[in-house]
This record gives C-alpha cells, sequence and structure tokens, in this order.
C-alpha cells in the first residue's frame, strides 16, 4: 500500500510541475527580464571564442582581453556600474547560438558575421559592428603564390566548420570555376597543425585570424596572407530576440566607444569633459540629457563604459595594433578618417 | 453502475501492475513535460521548428563522399554522405579490428613467450589511452611522419603515399553490371556447394574440398564474364600535376584521405584488444576435457580449433563482441577531431551551423546512430543463435 501511495504522490508532484513549466516559461513582460535577471545575478553573462588573440583570449590567469571581450566589459560598467563583473563562457563555432537562444548567455560577444540568415531565421538580433572583417587566404611564401588568381583545379584548402568562412570559400572557387579540396576542422588549433604540417595548401578563414593564427605556426615567417580579401565579414555582438530593452542597452553600449573616440573623449579625460562647450560630449559623459533613462540605466551609464573600458581607439590600439595583429585599422577607422565606423549620434 | 458496492480491487495482481503503470505515466509526463517546454521556450524566441530546411541548397562542399554530392545539393544529401562516410569507417574499423583482436586473442595464449607478452602489451598499451588521444596520434603522427606531395612514397609507379592522402589507380570498367552479376551467382553457387558438401559428409562420410572448389567457382566465374562476357577493366593511374611552384598534387586516380586512414586505424587498433580479451576468454572458457576428447578420436590440431574449440568459443565470444562493433560505430563520431566528414562533422556540425535547427538536427543524428546501432545488434543476435547450442 505505501508503495502506492509514494507512486501516487509522484504522479501527482509530477503533473503540477508539467503546469508550473508552462506557466513558468511565459512571455517577457514590457520590462526587459534580461537586464532585471542580470542585475539580480550581478554579472553579465558573456559567450566569448575558445582563444583568438586581439578579439578574446584567456591569458595565463583566467583573464579575458582583446575588443570582443571590452564589449561585454561596456555593458557590465554601464549596467552594474563595474566592467569587471563579467562571466565568460568560452564556446565553439557549433554552440555559440544555441548558448544565446537557450538563455546559458545574455550577449554573445565572439566574432560572430552578422548574415541576413542568422539574424532573421534563428531567434538572434545583431546588434552592430565593432570588427569589419573579410575571408583571406594563408599560403607559403615558397609556393609561388601570389595572388587568389593563382589557384588552380586541385588545390586543397583548410578552414573551420560552423563558420561562414566555408560557404564562402565555395562561392569563391565555383566562381572561378576551380575544384578543390576542403578539409574542415572543429576546432581552429586542429586547422592550424593541418596547416603547418602540409595537409593543406592554402588556410582560409577572416584575415584578422589569419594574422593572429600565424603567430601559432612554427614557422610564421615562411607564411603569408594573400592581398585579395573575398568576402564581407561585419563582426559584431548578438543578442537573443525579444528584448528589445536589453538590445538597445547592448548596441548603444558599442555605440558610445565609437562615438567617443569620434569626439576625442577617452578614459583619462572623460570626466573632466562634464563641463565641456560641446554639447554631444557632455551627454556623452553624462552631463547633459537623461539618455540612460530610455533603457533604465542612470544617466552616467556612458561615462562608466568610457572610464573604464575606453573608446574604441584605445581598445583597438590596446588589443589588436599593440599586439601586432594588424597594426593598421584600414575600415575600422573612423568615417571622418577613412575608414567606414559610422554609428547613429547618442542623443 | 452501482458504486456502492465498488472495491479497489488489491489483490497481488493488481498491486505489481499499478506501479508499473504509475511508472509509464510518469515517463509519458517527463516527456510531455519537456516537449511543451522546448515548444513554448523556442515560440517565445521566435525561433521555427520543422524539417523544410533538408530540401534546401546546402551550399557546402565535402571533401570525401562515396556519392555525388557538391555544395548545390540539398541538406537531405548531405546527411546522406555523412551516413555513408560514417558507415564506410566503422565497417573498415569492424573488418581490421576483428582480423586483428582474433589474431591478437589466440597470440596471448600461444606457448611462444615472445609473442603472448608482445600480445599482452599490446592489449594494455592500446585499451588504456583514451581513443581521442590515439585518433589524435595517428593523424598527426602520420601528417608529420609522410613526406610532402613531389617526395611521395612510390609504389610501383602506380600507387602513392603523401601527407596529403594515399593514391590509388582508378579502375574503369565496360559492362560492370555483368561482372557483378556473375558475382552474386558464385556466391550463390558456393553456398550450395557448402550445403551439398555437407549434406554429403553428414550422410555418406564423404569430404570434399569446399575451400578450394569455393575460391575456384569465386574467381573463375567472375573471370569468365572477361573472356566470354565482353567485361573490360583498364586503370586510371595517379599522375603528379604541378599547381604552383612548390605545389603538387596527384589527379587522375583514387585519393584515400589521410583522415580515413587514422580514423580506421585508431578505431581498429583500439577496438581490436577489447575482442582480443574477448576471444582470449572464448578459448579459455572451453573445457579442457573437449580438447583432450577430440585430440582422443584422432582429429588433429587445426580440426581441433576449427570444429571442437571455436564453435563453442564463438557462443562466449559474439555477444560482448556485439557490444565492441557498437563502441566501434559511436566512437567513429570522434571523427570530427580530424576533419573526416562523418555525420557528426557535416550534419550536427556544418549543417547545425548554417541552419541553426539545433533540435531537429541532433534529433535526426541521434537517431541514425540509434538505428545504426540497431541494425548491428539485430544481425548479430541473428548470428549469436546461429552459433547457439541446437539441442537435439
Amino acid at each position: 500500500m505505501k508503495s502506492i501511495k509514494t507512486w501516487i504522490l509522484v504522479v501527482l508532484a509530477s503533473s503540477l510541475l508539467v503546469a508550473c513549466g508552462q506557466g513558468g516559461g511565459g512571455s517577457g513582460s514590457k520590462k526587459s527580464k534580461t537586464l532585471d535577471n542580470t542585475k539580480k545575478a550581478g554579472f553579465v553573462k558573456c559567450g566569448v571564442s575558445q582563444g583568438l588573440p586581439g578579439f578574446s583570449n584567456a591569458d595565463a590567469s583566467g583573464n579575458w582581453t582583446g575588443i570582443d571581450v571590452d564589449v561585454c566589459r561596456a555593458v557590465a560598467a554601464a549596467v552594474l556600474g563595474d566592467a569587471d563583473k563579467v562571466k565568460y563562457t568560452p564556446l565553439s563555432a557549433k554552440e555559440r547560438f544555441t548558448a544565446l537562444t537557450s538563455g546559458e548567455i545574455d550577449v554573445l560577444s565572439r566574432n560572430t558575421t552578422w548574415t541576413l540568415s542568422r539574424d532573421a531565421d534563428i531567434g538572434l538580433t545583431f546588434v552592430g559592428v565593432n570588427f569589419y572583417d573579410g575571408q583571406g587566404f594563408m599560403v607559403r611564401k615558397n609556393s609561388g603564390i601570389n595572388s587568389v588568381n593563382d589557384f588552380k583545379d586541385g588545390i586543397s584548402a583548410c578552414t573551420n566548420t560552423g563558420t561562414t568562412t566555408e560557404l564562402n570559400m565555395r562561392d569563391f572557387f565555383n566562381s572561378k570555376n576551380i575544384k578543390y579540396e576542403p578539409i574542415a576542422f572543429e576546432k581552429a588549433d586542429e586547422v592550424v597543425q593541418a596547416y603547418d604540417a602540409g595537409r593543406c595548401d592554402t588556410y582560409t578563414t577572416d584575415k584578422s585570424g589569419l594574422a593572429a593564427q600565424r603567430t601559432k605556426l612554427s614557422a610564421p615567417d615562411d607564411h603569408k596572407v594573400l592581398p585579395e580579401t573575398i568576402s564581407k565579414e561585419p563582426l559584431g555582438p548578438v543578442v537573443r530576440q525579444g528584448d528589445s530593452v536589453w538590445e538597445d542597452i547592448v548596441r548603444w553600449s558599442l555605440n558610445v566607444m565609437i562615438e567617443a573616440e569620434e569626439y576625442g573623449v577617452n578614459s583619462s579625460n572623460a570626466s573632466s569633459l562634464k563641463d565641456s562647450d560641446n554639447p554631444a560630449i557632455k551627454r556623452l559623459v553624462g552631463a547633459e540629457g537623461e539618455l540612460g533613462a530610455a533603457f533604465g540605466l542612470d544617466n552616467e551609464w556612458s561615462l562608466r563604459i568610457i572610464e573604464q573600458v575606453g573608446n574604441y581607439g584605445e581598445i583597438y590600439k590596446k588589443h589588436i595594433a599593440d599586439t601586432n595583429i594588424l597594426p593598421n585599422r584600414g575600415p575600422n577607422q573612423l568615417w571622418t578618417k577613412g575608414g567606414i565606423l559610422y554609428v547613429p549620434p547618442a542623443r | 453502475m452501482n458504486f456502492k458496492n465498488f472495491k479497489l480491487d488489491l489483490s497481488n495482481k493488481n498491486k505489481d501492475l499499478i506501479p508499473q503503470v504509475l511508472t509509464v505515466l510518469f515517463i509519458v509526463l517527463v516527456i510531455i513535460y519537456f516537449t511543451i517546454n522546448a515548444q513554448n521556450n523556442m515560440g517565445n524566441r521566435g525561433i521555427s521548428f520543422g524539417f523544410g530546411f533538408l530540401s534546401q541548397e546546402s551550399s557546402f562542399d565535402i571533401t570525401f563522399s562515396l556519392i555525388d554530392y557538391d555544395g548545390s545539393h540539398s541538406y537531405a544529401k548531405a546527411f546522406l554522405v555523412g551516413l555513408l562516410n560514417t558507415i564506410l569507417v566503422s565497417v573498415i574499423g569492424i573488418f581490421f579490428a576483428t582480423i586483428l583482436g582474433v589474431t591478437v586473442g589466440i597470440s596471448r595464449l600461444s606457448q611462444n613467450y615472445l609473442i603472448s607478452k608482445a600480445a599482452e602489451w599490446y592489449v594494455e598499451i592500446f585499451r588504456n589511452i583514451p581513443l581521442i588521444l590515439q585518433i589524435f596520434f595517428w593523424y598527426f603522427a602520420a601528417l608529420r611522419a609522410l613526406p610532402l606531395t613531389v617526395d611521395s612514397i612510390n609504389f610501383y609507379d602506380i600507387s602513392f603515399l603523401n601527407v596529403k592522402g594515399w593514391y590509388v589507380p582508378r579502375l574503369i570498367w565496360t559492362n560492370f553490371s555483368l561482372f557483378v552479376y556473375s558475382l552474386i551467382a558464385a556466391i550463390l553457387l558456393i553456398f550450395f556447394v557448402s550445403k551439398y558438401a555437407k549434406k554429403q559428409r553428414d550422410e555418406l562420410g564423404k569430404q570434399i574440398p569446399v575451400f578450394y572448389i569455393s575460391l575456384g567457382i569465386l574467381f573463375g566465374l567472375p573471370f569468365l564474364t572477361f573472356l566470354l562476357g565482353g567485361v573490360t577493366l583498364s586503370f586510371q593511374i595517379p599522375e603528379l600535376t604541378q599547381l604552383s611552384k612548390t605545389i603538387y598534387v596527384y589527379q587522375g586516380g583514387v585519393t584515400i584521405i589521410p583522415e580515413l586512414i587514422s580514423l580506421a586505424l585508431a578505431l581498429s587498433m583500439y577496438t581490436a584488444t577489447f575482442i582480443a580479451e574477448n576471444v582470449r576468454a572464448g578459448i579459455l572458457g572451453v573445457n579442457k576435457g573437449q580438447k583432450e576428447a577430440a585430440a582422443s578420436i584422432g582429429l588433429t590440431k587445426g580440426q581441433i580449433l576449427k570444429l571442437v574449440v571455436m564453435p563453442q568459443a564463438l557462443r562466449i565470444i559474439i555477444p560482448p563482441t556485439t557490444n565492441q562493433y557498437l563502441n566501434l560505430t559511436k566512437n567513429s563520431s570522434l571523427a570530427a577531431a580530424i576533419a573526416y566528414p562523418d555525420i557528426v562533422l557535416v550534419f550536427a556540425g556544418t549543417a547545425l551551423m548554417q541552419t541553426g535547427r539545433a533540435i531537429e538536427i541532433i534529433s535526426i543524428t541521434m537517431l541514425t546512430y540509434l538505428s545504426l546501432s540497431l541494425s548491428i545488434s539485430v544481425f548479430m543476435n541473428w548470428y549469436n543463435k546461429k552459433m547457439a547450442i541446437k539441442e537435439k
């Protein structure tokens, strides 16, 4: 008898569970659920790469640095007042979107290319671009290949799976009518090893990635990146679809870093610019207007980002230029200086 | 209905039944809960569910495919390519693991100290190193050890081995179907011959050399089609082509990619250790008296092994070896680490990424492995039954 009673109880409990599950999984309110949860947890849940120098890379003591990492740090500074309050989750290319849609992370800042199908089809929203990249090819210097036009039928190309790279590679070789052998690995480290061993003639991925991975080869100086760029790769942070307040916070955290560079506001002079004559600068450092209120933050949110993380120029110099990954800013220069970085005004 | 007389019947039979019904109910409810929960969450996040993507163009290429495929084909076709590659590496792995396993298993029981010790060391080393490390070892060791294309290892100018793979001649057939029919006919003929031979032996005690006759049929019949049926076979030998100053590639032959070689090697070396132990246990499990009895009626050593020991040992060997075959098949999913385009890399990897349909793709992949494993189980159970003691 006793066992039967227990069983009935178990069944009742489980049906209750079903009822709760249905109620609990309900829709989001007008306020930002993600923002509330982040404030409650006390840290921003940020998805990063498994190690790409310059973008998101952990040092020996586990500190993450890079321009992708700084997007999450900016969000933490704006929302929680402290740029260090970030919990990083390293993700493979394959895992990243599922981690975001399932709520394991709230911001995905992992050199992810913004494409229509990703933006529209799988429950994601891209909030902006923090690095304009393009796919390129690396070859051995002695190979006699100086341009993509030197590729011929039978060439073998190593790359990563689960990236836009695989698709671009096909588009490119098809357009040139070249038969090629694609060899796609799950992890970047294995691609580097296989290319290094001579398994493939060329290694293709985003140019920034090529520059970073080249340093891992046994003789980096024996290899070169071909001049051509075969695709557009706008890389930027991603959030879940359906929480527009959170989306705005992440978008404008990125935008103010770029706008701060435009107006010459940096981590060391930001607080002293509160009585600047330029209203745009005053808005950036929180001395004018009520910009933060629009997404439920105080007025100094942007000041904290600039002070604690820096403006875009500072973080580019620190992570990408000074580390010799891509010393030349190229398209990632402000529009006023010949680049294509152009953000809507923060007002 | 008279409720007054209604009593909950708690006789022993029902006492056993109720917990079972409730357990089933509980499992069903849990499944319903997970399904509804997933549906709700996907709905909230604007993710659609459906299998329509399978007919869309995949737009990615695959290194190695047994069927005609390129990126203009559908995701369903890409799935098929991955599945066939998984089956290919599993079949090759199972074949070599079995041969190696049986050899090593018998060697461990050898009277020769050197042979038995070597077999023992092999088993102890290879079964105790994680498989993924062995795969990496064979892959990167092979890549580092093999020469570049220009300095390929040359097998009599018809086959070449280098870092990009093993290049073998392509076979070019005419009237290939006739050749296949002759092979099928040969196999059927051998089947009848062996049945006839068994009958002769059982009824008249006549020994017919079945093995040599079978060999003759197997080679003779297809050979006849070359002489009479107009079947021809020629070879296209891979040729070295220069693509640029230092880049060379062999073209025209068949390429066996290094990923396949190292994966098959690692899988069979690893699984063979377990099969070897099963074989050893099986042989040791046969009563010593059986062998002595067989010897006393004048059977030779070979006959004792073939007619007395093995039929009994097989009954012990088959069930655990089935497990090893299943393990090998499932372990082949580690292929993704070294870029062998199996179902996990192609479908649960690239296709999942390109479409973002995690739930659909992972369920299809799980179902596929389940069906593969169940098929192997069914076959091995059938074989096991065939080998079981038939009480007369």
